[in-house]
Parts: structure tokens; C-alpha cells; sequence
């Protein structure tokens, strides 16, 4: 058995039934044991997408998402994927060919120090000098991936390597994972937990902050949140992991948060931040971030705690660990003085916009909301798309928003809408871009194409990339420097179908309305460019360097000729 | 916060690429690393590293915290904390300019044990082993002489108490 096709077995070994990748040079071996494996291989177009779709594969499902790259150009294509998949805690397993080893550091054709330029966007990466280390490495990769604060790991495989002949039985090979410097802490500590109790216990004004570690945990955190009757704020990444709708939910925090989640930070006497990291999108100015509460912090990763913001009970561990412990000690807080000044901003500052101008990015989204019943799949571009969707299409079950949040990254969205795809068979996806966002990995409607999958795209198109055209009106004078595009953009509708796919361009509301739950009754896969208000701006809206408390309310402020919506 | 200067060791497998790793980490996370040395240990397949670090508690914990999640690394010692003794090798190159000078150099050396370990005709080479001190203190009284080029390994250091910490750490964790 040659190295690839152990690379293969091992693969199966671990449960993958899907890789997303493209192939080349180095890589060729490993792609012949592809040919009769019983992994299946969806090819993207670009490997950036490839890491994506992996990437989205994994917060879809939980499972790790796996990409394969030749070596060189492929390999630092996946740099992007990795860096994204690494600041949003990502699952995914990247596997890429090198030259052979005899060439490695002369400069060899498409010869790239891939082990070097991966290791600051990975949580591990290997490069694999023998054909017997393989199925240990592979069985530890897929351990470290998924493990204590998921994230990237990359094994890179010279090509003599990947042709080596491996000595001896795989399947009597022992492949039990051995890593003394590794050992994740899951369960919390008992003398930490019971002071995080007692803190919760005194509290008049608590509030729950959930990030991204929630989506693992969405079944814990409803149990804590519900039992404790406490305020549930969730982070862009923690959208999902506490049902939007509920009434104890105050929405996002943070930089495009709610009026009600900012002011709640503000006047809140403790915070109970359960796996997030205090990112500064979230805190604004770190001396301004809750003034007034203690925090107790529960994360996976001890490097976390007390990174940004003092955490005054640090509780390490899973919060599948952590949060029934906390709940089984608690009683119901009685906190009605709390909940009804929280209940009174929710009621003033509910979700709104202005519609008396031409069609608005939110209405679009509400569409969609109101025509998949929220029972989808989100994935979003980046950009004013992307927080209108957070704020507008929130969705209410764990790992159903798929969304870039630490590195924002455009071109995240279309191929994280394949990997989600691939993850949720039968499910439908709907991935909400921007007229810039999409044009970064656009091929990817090929992939999309050839598979049929169930995906609706729906193209906020304000003619400009439009978060920067938002900072250049509020803070550079409206100095509009490089961000127009609808004189160039391409006809989305006629691209789409140049794929193969359905494809509209809406410029009207009516015509939207009668088109958004038609198309989706259909089930796609299918484009729909919505020409939407070029100057529309994404309030409220903390200023970069200022406190969530110094928003920027713009039209959330109540006012008469104002259509509020709930959300 | 106060920046401190802290003594950190590190123990590591020896994997290629673990130093990439770590000097890495310090680069990307803006730590300021004033000295770093690295040599195999006692226990075969494991290297111990020593840092000198400056920064504000904060910082350091930080420092710590991501060594830690380090796959390759298997311990972090901040000796700051306790009982260690330190020592760095330094060889300096210093010019001589006569007999009298040959003389004072060589009182000076004797003074701080220092060896010498190169007889040039208008240069002396010492090797000097100490703590930081004692390092910079030769430094300055060489300075009236001429230096004309030195190399330090950076500090190295070792806990006082009587048990191996790299041998803790090859036992498996709990
Ligand atoms: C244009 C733009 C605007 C943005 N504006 C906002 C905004 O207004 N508000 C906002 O919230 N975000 C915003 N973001 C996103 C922001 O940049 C961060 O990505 C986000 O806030 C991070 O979310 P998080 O803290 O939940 O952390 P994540 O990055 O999801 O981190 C998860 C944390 O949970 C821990 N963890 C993982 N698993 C577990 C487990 N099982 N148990 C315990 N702990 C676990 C991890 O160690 C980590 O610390 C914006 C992004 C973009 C691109
Ligand atoms: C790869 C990449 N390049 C640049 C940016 C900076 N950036 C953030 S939002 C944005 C504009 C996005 O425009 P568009 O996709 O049209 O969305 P809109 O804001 O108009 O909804 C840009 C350029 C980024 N986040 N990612």
C-alpha cells in the first residue's frame, strides 16, 4: 500500500466522507487513491474555497471538514481558509502535497515552505517525512482539530512520501494518540464553579453573554439560560446557540449590536461570558466594557481568560461540562426590576428601518426570513449584508449561521454555502452576499452548479462595497475613495445562468415580494441580485475606539415615519 | 502596569520546526523576548529553552498561556516565581594597547573569573560565565579598553529544588 492510499484509509478511518479540494502536480498520488477510495471528492475552483467549504462543512455539522491542495500556488491558497478557520475556531483538516523531499529547499517547481508560511493560521501542522508516521499523524490531526478550542490543523505530505510503500498492516497499526503537551481541559474546576454560583446567586443585574463555543452547546445553554432566567446576549458567533426568538434573548452586543444588548453590558452588575473571547468588535473601548459587573468566564482555552477583560471567576473547561453544574445549583433569579428595564428598551428599540426610498438590503433579508420560516441554513458574506443578517435573520438552532466573524473574511460565503450543503443534506441554504463579497470566490457557482445543491443566493446590491462607504461618510468626510461598482459590475442574473443556474435581478419591493418565496419554493439552487439603496448604513453603530455605551443610534432612534419591525 | 523581567523556561519536543514555533509566537504576539537559548536535555527527544521576557503581569501570563497551547511544548517554568539559578556565557574581544594595559586586563579577569581563552597581539578574548549582573558589570569595565566585538548565549536556568522538571514532564499527565 503506497502512502496515499493510506492517507486514504486513514481518512476513512476517521469518519470523512467528504473532501472538498482541487488537484495538481504534487498532490496526483494521493488524488489516484482518491479515484476508488470511499471518500467522495467535491471539486471546487479555487483552494481558498476549498478551506471555506471545509471550514463551513465543520460549523454545519460538528464534524472536521476536510480540503486537499497540491503543493506552491494550492497551498498558499488555502492561507485564507486556514487564517479564517483558525480565529473562528474551526474544525478543518488540510492536507497538501510537496515537492519530494530530495527537492524540498532547492527552489523546486511549485515548491513553497507550506509547513512555514501555515503554522501562524494553524492550531498544528506537520510535515511528513515517512510513510510510517502517516496514520499516526492523520489520527492526530483529526484529534488535535477537534479537541479543546477546535481549529486547523495542515499536514503537508512530499510526494515521495505520498508513493512510498508502507511496511506492515494498516489496519494492526497503532494509531493511539500520544501527545503529552496536549491535554485539553474540559472539566471545570469545583471550587471555581461554586464561587461562579454564588456570584450569580447575588446578582441583580446579570446578563449571559454566549460566543461561538456555544454552538457545541446550544442544549446547555437553553437549560442554564432558562432555569437561571437570565438575559441571553449572543455574538455574531454565537448566533444560533440561543434561539433568537425567545424572549429572554437581547440580540448581538457589540460594535452593530442592539440598543438593549449595549445598554445591558453597560448597566449589567455581572456577566457570565460563556465561550467567547471578548473581541474588541464586541467590548468597544475596553475601560468603557461594563463598568459596573463582575465577570465570570468560562472558556475552553485558559489562554482566553483575562486576555481583554478581567475575569474575576475563570472558570477553564467545556461548557458542555460547566453549565450543568452551574444550573443544578441554581434557582430561578428573581430579577424583575432588571427584566423590565431590559423589556422597556427591547420595546423602544425594536429592529427598524426606513423604507420610503427605493428597495432596502434589510427588507431583503426579511424576505428570506419570513419565506424560509428561519428554518434554513444562513451563511453570509462580509460586509453591511452581514450585520443586517445578524440582526434581521438571526437563526434559532446551533450551527445553522455560518458566518466569518474574527478575520471578515469576503468571499467566505459562497463556498461556506457549499460546505454547509454538503454538511446538511436536504437542508436549505441561503447565503446572503454583497455585490463585492461575492465577486472574491464567484467560480464557486460551477461547484454549485455541478452538484444541484440547494442553495439561494441572494446579492444585497448596493452598487458599492458598502461597509467601507459607511465608514468613509461617517468618518472621512464622504471622501468615497475605491468602493464603486456598479458601473462594472457584471449582470449577476445572466452569470448565474451562464452556469447553469437560475438567475434574477430584482430592482423593485413588489417584484421582490412576489419572487423571494417562489425561488425558494423551488429550492434552488438559484441567484437572486437584489438592486438595492447604495447610502443605506447599518445603526446602531459603535464607532471604532469608542464604548458599546457611545452608540451611534441613527434610524433606530424612534421616531414617527419609521416601519418597526420586531424581530 | 509595571513591565518586569522574567526567566521563563520551556520545555519542548524536539520536533523540526518547534523553535519556528515559538519564536513565531513571540513575533506574532508582540512579545519582547530579551534573550533566548535552546540545547537538548537530560531526557533523550526533549529540549529545554530559556527565556528572558519583559513585559506587565499581564503580558507574561499571556506569554505563558500561549507556550502552553503550544502541541510541542510540554512544560513552562517561570522561575521569577521561585528559588533558580541562572548563569550566560559571554566571550568579549577587547583591544589591547601595550604591556600596562595587558596587566590591568589581566587583574580585571582574575577579579571576575573570568578565562582567558585567546592571546592576540592587540586583542585579549574572555570567556565569562554569570548572571546578568555580572555580565554587564564586565561590559563597563571593559569599555575603557576598546570592545571590539562580544557574544552572549543568553541566560540559562534551573529551579534550586532537587528534582529533574524535564523529567516530570515525560511522565504522562494526569
Ligand atoms: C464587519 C464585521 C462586524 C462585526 N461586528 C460585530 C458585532 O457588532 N458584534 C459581535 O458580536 N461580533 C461582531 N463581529 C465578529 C467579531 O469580529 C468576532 O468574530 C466575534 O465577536 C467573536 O465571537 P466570540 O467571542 O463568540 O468568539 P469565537 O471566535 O467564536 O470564539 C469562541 C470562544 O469559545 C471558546 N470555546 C470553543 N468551544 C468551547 C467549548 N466547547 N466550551 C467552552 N469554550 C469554548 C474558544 O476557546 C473561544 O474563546 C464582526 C465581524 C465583522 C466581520
Ligand atoms: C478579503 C477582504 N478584503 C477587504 C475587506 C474589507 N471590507 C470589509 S467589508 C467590505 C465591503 C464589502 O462590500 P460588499 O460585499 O459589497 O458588502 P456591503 O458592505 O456592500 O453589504 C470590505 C472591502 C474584507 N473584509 N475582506
Amino acid at each position: 500500500m503506497t502512502g496515499a492510499e493510506v492517507l486514504i484509509r486513514a481518512l476513512e478511518r476517521q469518519g470523512v466522507e467528504v473532501a472538498f479540494g482541487h488537484p495538481g502536480g504534487a498532490i496526483m498520488p494521493v488524488y489516484d487513491a482518491i479515484y476508488d477510495g470511499d471518500v467522495r471528492h467535491v471539486l471546487v475552483r479555487h483552494e481558498q474555497a476549498g478551506a471555506h467549504a471545509a471550514d463551513a462543512y465543520y460549523r454545519a455539522s460538528g464534524k472536521p471538514g476536510v480540503v486537499i491542495a497540491t503543493s506552491g500556488p494550492g497551498a498558499t491558497n488555502l492561507v485564507t481558509g486556514l487564517a479564517t478557520a483558525m480565529m473562528d475556531s474551526s474544525a478543518v483538516v488540510a492536507i497538501t502535497g510537496n515537492v519530494p523531499q530530495q527537492l524540498i529547499g532547492t527552489d523546486a517547481f511549485q515548491e513553497a515552505d507550506v509547513y512555514g508560511i501555515t503554522n501562524p493560521v494553524t492550531k498544528h501542522n506537520y510535515l511528513v517525512k515517512n510513510v510510517q508516521d502517516l496514520p499516526r499523524v492523520v489520527a492526530e490531526a483529526f484529534h488535535i482539530a477537534t479537541t479543546g478550542r477546535p481549529g486547523p490543523v495542515l499536514i503537508d505530505i512530499p510526494k515521495d512520501v505520498q508513493q512510498a510503500e508502507f511496511e506492515g498492516d494498516l489496519d494492526d497499526y497503532d494509531v493511539t494518540v500520544d501527545l503529552p503537551g496536549y491535554n485539553p481541559n474540559v472539566v471545570g474546576h469545583a471550587g471555581q464553579i461554586r464561587k461562579a454560583v454564588e456570584a450569580i446567586r447575588n446578582a441583580e443585574r446579570p446578563i449571559l453573554m454566549v460566543g461561538g463555543g456555544g454552538q457545541a452547546a446550544a442544549e446547555q445553554v437553553a437549560a442554564f439560560a432558562e432555569r437561571v432566567n437570565i438575559p441571553v446576549i449572543t455574538t455574531l458567533m454565537g448566533i444560533g446557540a440561543y434561539p433568537a426568538g425567545r424572549s429572554q434573548a437581547l440580540g448581538m452586543p457589540g460594535m452593530h449590536g442592539t440598543v438593549t444588548a449595549n445598554r445591558a453590558i453597560t448597566n449589567c452588575d455581572l456577566i457570565v461570558g460563556a465561550g467567547l473571547r471578548f473581541d474588541d468588535r464586541v467590548t468597544g473601548k475596553i475601560s468603557r466594557f461594563a463598568p459596573n459587573a463582575k465577570v465570570v468566564h468560562i472558556d475552553i482555552d485558559p489562554a482566553e481568560i483575562s486576555k481583554l477583560v478581567e475575569a474575576h471567576i475563570p472558570v477553564v473547561g467545556d461548557l458542555r461540562d460547566v453549565l450543568p453544574k452551574l444550573e443544578a445549583e441554581l434557582e430561578p433569579l428573581a430579577i424583575d426590576a432588571w427584566w423590565e428595564q431590559l423589556q422597556e428598551w427591547k420595546a423602544k428599540y425594536p429592529e427598524r428601518y426606513k423604507t420610503d426610498k427605493p428597495l432596502v438590503s434589510q427588507e431583503v433579508i426579511e424576505l428570506l426570513r419570513e419565506a424560509t420560516g428561519g428554518d434554513c441554513l444562513v451563511t453570509t458574506e462580509v460586509g453591511q449584508h452581514q450585520m443586517f443578517a445578524a440582526r434581521l435573520f438571526p437563526t434559532s438552532k446551533p450551527r445553522t449561521w455560518v458566518s466569518s466573524g474574527g478575520l471578515g473574511t469576503m468571499g467566505f460565503g459562497l463556498p461556506a454555502a457549499i460546505g454547509a450543503a454538503f454538511a446538511r443534506p436536504g437542508e436549505t441554504v441561503v447565503c446572503i452576499a454583497g455585490d463585492g463579497s461575492i465577486q472574491m470566490n464567484i467560480q464557486e457557482l460551477a461547484t454549485i452548479a455541478k452538484h444541484r445543491l440547494p442553495i439561494i443566493i441572494a446579492i444585497t446590491n448596493n452598487g458599492v462595497l458598502g461597509m467601507v462607504r459607511q465608514w468613509q461618510e461617517l468618518f472621512h468626510a464622504q471622501r468615497y475613495s475605491e468602493i464603486y461598482l456598479a458601473d462594472s459590475n457584471p449582470d449577476f442574473a445572466k452569470l448565474a445562468e451562464a452556469y447553469g443556474i437560475e438567475g434574477h435581478n430584482v430592482f423593485d419591493r413588489e417584484t421582490a415580494r412576489a419572487l423571494v418565496p417562489e425561488v425558494l419554493e423551488r429550492g434552488g439552487p438559484a441567484l437572486i441580485n437584489f438592486v438595492v439603496y447604495e447610502s443605506e448604513k447599518v445603526y446602531p453603530m459603535v464607532p471604532s475606539g469608542a464604548g458599546v455605551d457611545e452608540m451611534m443610534i441613527g434610524d433606530q432612534e424612534p421616531d414617527e415615519d419609521v416601519e418597526g419591525v420586531s424581530a | 502596569m509595571t513591565s518586569q523581567r522574567r526567566v521563563i523556561s520551556v520545555t519542548v519536543r524536539d520536533e523540526p520546526g518547534v523553535l519556528v514555533r515559538i519564536a513565531g509566537l513571540f513575533a506574532r504576539r508582540g512579545f519582547n523576548i530579551a534573550s533566548l537559548s535552546v540545547a537538548e536535555s537530560e531526557v533523550p527527544g526533549l529540549s529545554r529553552t530559556t527565556f528572558v521576557v519583559d513585559g506587565d503581569p499581564r503580558t507574561i501570563e499571556q506569554v505563558q498561556k500561549q507556550l502552553q497551547k503550544l502541541i510541542d511544548v510540554l512544560k513552562v517554568v517561570d522561575h521569577t516565581e521561585t528559588s533558580f539559578v541562572d548563569r550566560e556565557l559571554m566571550l568579549i574581544k577587547v583591544a589591547v594597547r601595550g604591556p600596562d594595559e595587558r596587566v590591568e586586563l589581566r587583574q580585571i579577569a582574575q577579579d571576575f573569573r573570568a578565562r582567558i581563552v585567546d592571546v592576540g597581539r592587540h586583542a585579549l578574548v574572555f570567556e565569562v560565565t554569570g548572571d546578568e549582573g555580572k555580565m554587564n558589570a564586565f561590559i563597563d569595565q571593559m569599555q575603557a579598553f576598546g570592545i571590539v566585538e562580544l557574544i552572549r548565549t543568553g541566560r540559562v536556568a534551573l529551579p534550586r529544588s532537587g528534582q529533574s522538571h524535564t523529567a516530570l514532564d515525560a511522565a504522562p499527565a494526569a
